[in-house]
C-alpha cells in the first residue's frame, strides 16, 4: 500500500524535530471565526497533508501559516520564531516557499525568469552593483541561472526554459510554480492544491516529484482536496472541517476516523 | 484595414527576428551607425541633406536639445512606469526639483547667494532629486493603482504651486543668470554659450546613452526581474522573497534622479529657471510618450520620447487650410494617442512581452463578442 510505504519513510518519533508549529490559533474576520482554537505540529522531513471539505478554513489556515493573515489569538512559530509580524518575504528567507491554489506566475517573463526570482531571494546584489555589473552580480547571475535550469530540470520542464510563462500548459505552469519555489531554497515548501486539475496520469507524476523534493531534504506541507493522492504521498494527515481541527495522525488513521468519514468523505469508505 | 495591420505587424515581426539572428558584430555596428548619425545631426552641413526632418521656422539645434531632454525624461519615467508599473502622473515634479535645486545654488538672484558653479550643483541636484523621490515613495509606495496615480499628480502641482508663490523660488520671475557647464575651446570662447545649441545637444546625448547603458544593466539583473515581477503579481513577488517596497523605492528613486540630472541640464542650457516652465502637461506628455514608444522597453521610450517632442517642434510654421498646426498641436496629440490605442495599444515599438499579452486581450475579446 501506498501510504504504508510513505509513513515507512518519515521521521521517527526519536528524531522529530518540529519546524513550524501553529500553536493555538484563532483567526476571525469580523463576526466570522475562520479558525477555531487550531493546534498542530509539522515535523522537519515529513509531507503533512492538510484536508477538509470546502471552506472548511484549508487556505485560511495556509495563509495564516504562510504570514499573509495575523492570527487573532493563538501564534506561529517557525523554526522556533514568532512569524507574526514578520514581513512576507523575510518569511521566505526564512526558508518557507509556496505555491498557489489559482497559478501566480509572472506571465510575462520567462519560465527561467521565473524561477530566477525565487532563486534571487538569497542574493545580495546591490542596486549599485547591479547597474555597473560588479563581480557579485556576475557571480550570482551565474549561481541564479544554473540553478534555475537544474530545478527546470527537476521539475521535468526543462525543455521549455526560454518560454514565457504564459505560454506554458497548464501542468507546466504548476511545475514552474514548485521550481520557482523550491529556487527560494526552502525548507519548508506549501503546495496548495498542486493537482488540482491534473488528470490521474499527471497526478500519479506529481506524486513522484513530491516524494523526490522531500527527498531533498524539504518538508512539505500539502492542502489537497484528492484522498487518494493525500493518503498516497503523506505521512500525516491533519483534517479540517468548519475551522476546527478534527483529527490527525497516520493516513490509515485518519482514513478510518468517522468524525472524518462523516465531515469529509459523506459515505463509508466501502469503494476503497 | 485587416489585411494591412498584419502585414504591417508581420513586417515588424520579421523586423525584430532579423534583430535578433543578427551576429552580435552587425548589431553593434548599427547601433553605433545610429549614434554617430545622432551626434552629426545638429550640424547643418548634415542636415541639409536630410529633406524635410529639420525643422524650418526654429533653431534646429535647440529643437534637438528640447528633443533629447524629453528623451532622457522618458528613459528615466519607463522605470517607473514600464519596469516597475507604477502609474506616476507627476514625473515633471522631479524635473522641476532638478532644475530649481540648480537654479538657487548658482544664481546670483537667489536668496541663498551661494553661486556655485553648475558642474558643483549638478551632483547635489540629482541627489536631492532622489531624495526627494524617496520622500514622495515613502509614504505613497503602500498605494496601489490609481492611488499612486493621484498623489504623484498632486506632487508635482505641489511643486509647481510652490515654484510660483514661494518667495525664494521667486515665481513667475524665476532665477536668472544660471552658469553654463563649464569648457572652452582652445581659443578660449565657452563651449557651452548662448546661441549655439549643439554643445548642450551633444552634452545630453553623451549622458544619454551613459543613463541607458547604466538602466539596461539593471534591467537585466535581479533588480530588473524584480522590477517586472512586481509589475506582473506584487502579492507573488513578496511571497517568492521579493522586498517589493524596497525596489518600489528604488524605481522611483532612480527615475526621479533622471529627472533631476535632465532638469539640472535644461537649468544650465537655459540660464533662467521660471514657475512657468513646469506645467502639468508635461507630466503627461511624457507619460504619454513612454505609452505611445512602448511602456517597459528602453527603445520604445527613446522613440516615444523623441517622437513626441520632435513633432511638436516640428507642427511650427506649418499651415493646413489656412490654420496654424501649431496651435492645434495638442489636439493632434491627443488624436494620435487615441488612435493608437485602439489599433496599437502596446506602442510603436512592443515590448515583446506585452505584445503577447495584448494579442492575447484581443483574442479573449473576440471570444466575449
Amino acid at each position: 500500500m501506498a501510504d504504508t510505504e510513505a509513513t515507512g519513510t518519515g521521521p521517527t518519533a526519536a528524531t522529530r524535530e518540529p519546524l513550524l508549529e501553529v500553536d493555538h490559533v484563532t483567526l476571525r474576520f469580523g463576526g466570522v471565526v475562520a479558525l477555531d482554537d487550531v493546534d498542530f505540529t509539522l515535523y522537519k522531513g515529513e509531507i503533512l497533508g492538510l484536508i477538509g471539505p470546502n471552506g472548511a478554513g484549508k487556505t485560511t489556515c495556509f495563509n495564516a501559516m504562510t504570514g499573509i493573515y495575523r492570527p487573532t489569538e493563538g501564534e506561529i512559530r517557525f523554526r522556533g520564531q514568532r512569524i507574526t509580524g514578520k514581513k512576507r518575504h523575510q518569511i521566505t528567507k526564512m526558508g518557507m516557499a509556496r505555491t498557489f491554489q489559482n497559478i501566480r506566475l509572472f506571465p510575462e517573463m520567462t519560465a527561467l525568469e521565473n524561477v530566477q526570482v525565487g532563486a534571487d531571494a538569497h542574493h545580495k546584489t546591490s542596486v549599485i552593483s547591479a547597474m555597473l555589473r560588479l563581480p557579485r552580480h556576475w557571480r550570482e547571475e551565474r549561481d541564479g541561472r544554473e540553478k534555475a535550469r537544474e530545478l527546470l530540470d527537476f521539475v521535468g520542464i526543462g525543455h521549455r526554459i526560454n518560454e514565457m510563462a504564459r505560454n506554458l500548459s497548464y501542468g507546466e505552469q504548476r511545475r514552474l510554480e514548485i521550481a520557482r519555489a523550491l529556487a527560494t531554497s526552502p525548507v519548508l515548501l506549501c503546495l496548495d492544491e498542486p493537482a488540482a486539475g491534473f488528470n490521474p496520469a499527471e497526478k500519479e507524476e506529481l506524486l513522484q516529484l513530491i516524494r523526490q523534493i522531500r527527498d531533498r531534504g524539504v518538508t512539505v506541507l500539502l492542502i489537497e482536496h484528492d484522498m487518494r493522492l493525500v493518503m498516497g504521498v503523506t505521512d500525516r494527515i491533519v483534517v479540517l472541517e468548519f475551522g476546527k481541527k478534527i483529527a490527525e495522525g497516520l493516513p490509515a488513521e485518519v482514513r478510518d476516523d468517522h468524525r472524518v468519514i462523516a465531515a469529509y468523505l459523506g459515505v463509508p469508505d466501502d469503494a476503497a | 484595414m485587416t489585411s494591412l495591420r498584419t502585414k504591417l505587424h508581420d513586417a515588424r515581426g520579421q523586423l525584430s527576428d532579423r534583430w535578433h539572428h543578427m551576429p552580435k558584430w552587425t548589431r553593434w555596428v548599427l547601433i553605433a551607425a545610429v549614434v554617430v548619425f545622432f551626434y552629426a545631426l545638429p550640424n547643418e552641413g548634415f542636415y541639409q541633406h536630410l529633406g524635410p526632418i529639420p525643422t524650418t521656422e526654429s533653431n534646429f539645434g535647440q529643437v534637438l536639445f528640447t528633443v533629447s531632454i524629453y528623451v532622457l525624461l522618458a528613459v528615466g519615467l519607463n522605470i517607473v512606469v514600464g519596469f516597475a508599473g507604477l502609474l506616476d502622473l507627476g514625473y515633471f515634479g522631479f524635473f522641476a526639483v532638478g532644475a530649481y535645486t540648480v537654479a538657487v545654488l548658482t544664481s546670483p538672484s537667489s536668496d541663498l547667494k551661494t553661486l556655485w558653479q553648475w558642474e558643483m550643483a549638478l551632483p547635489l541636484a540629482i541627489g536631492i532629486t532622489m531624495i526627494s523621490g524617496l520622500m514622495l515613495g515613502t509614504p505613497t509606495l503602500r498605494l496601489r493603482g490609481d492611488y499612486l496615480a493621484i498623489v504623484t499628480l498632486g506632487f508635482a502641482e505641489m511643486i509647481r504651486i510652490a515654484a510660483v508663490s514661494s518667495e525664494f523660488l521667486k515665481g513667475q520671475r524665476g532665477l536668472n543668470q544660471i552658469p553654463h557647464p563649464p569648457g572652452e575651446y582652445a581659443d578660449g570662447k565657452p563651449v557651452f554659450g548662448v546661441l549655439d545649441a549643439r554643445p548642450y545637444y551633444w552634452l545630453v546625448l553623451t549622458l544619454i546613452i551613459v543613463v541607458v547603458i547604466l538602466v539596461s544593466n539593471l534591467n537585466r539583473s535581479r533588480v530588473g526581474r524584480a522590477w517586472v515581477s512586481i509589475r506582473e503579481d506584487e502579492d507573488a513577488a513578496q511571497l517568492m522573497g521579493v522586498p517589493t517596497f524596497k525596489f518600489k523605492l528604488w524605481a522611483f528613486a532612480m527615475g526621479a534622479a533622471i529627472g533631476g540630472l535632465a532638469g539640472a541640464l535644461f537649468a544650465g542650457k537655459q540660464n533662467f529657471v521660471s514657475s512657468q516652465n513646469f506645467e502639468l502637461l508635461n507630466s503627461i506628455i511624457i507619460l504619454a510618450a513612454v505609452i505611445l514608444g512602448g511602456s517597459g522597453n528602453i527603445v520604445g521610450a527613446i522613440v516615444g520620447g523623441g517622437l513626441v517632442a520632435y513633432l511638436i517642434e516640428r507642427f511650427r510654421g506649418i499651415e493646413l487650410f489656412g490654420i496654424e498646426l501649431y496651435e492645434y498641436r495638442f489636439l493632434v496629440f491627443g488624436l494620435t494617442l487615441v488612435i493608437m490605442m485602439i489599433f496599437r495599444p502596446q506602442g510603436l515599438i512592443a515590448n515583446r512581452r506585452r505584445s503577447a499579452e495584448f494579442k492575447d486581450r484581443r483574442k479573449e475579446v473576440a471570444v466575449g463578442g
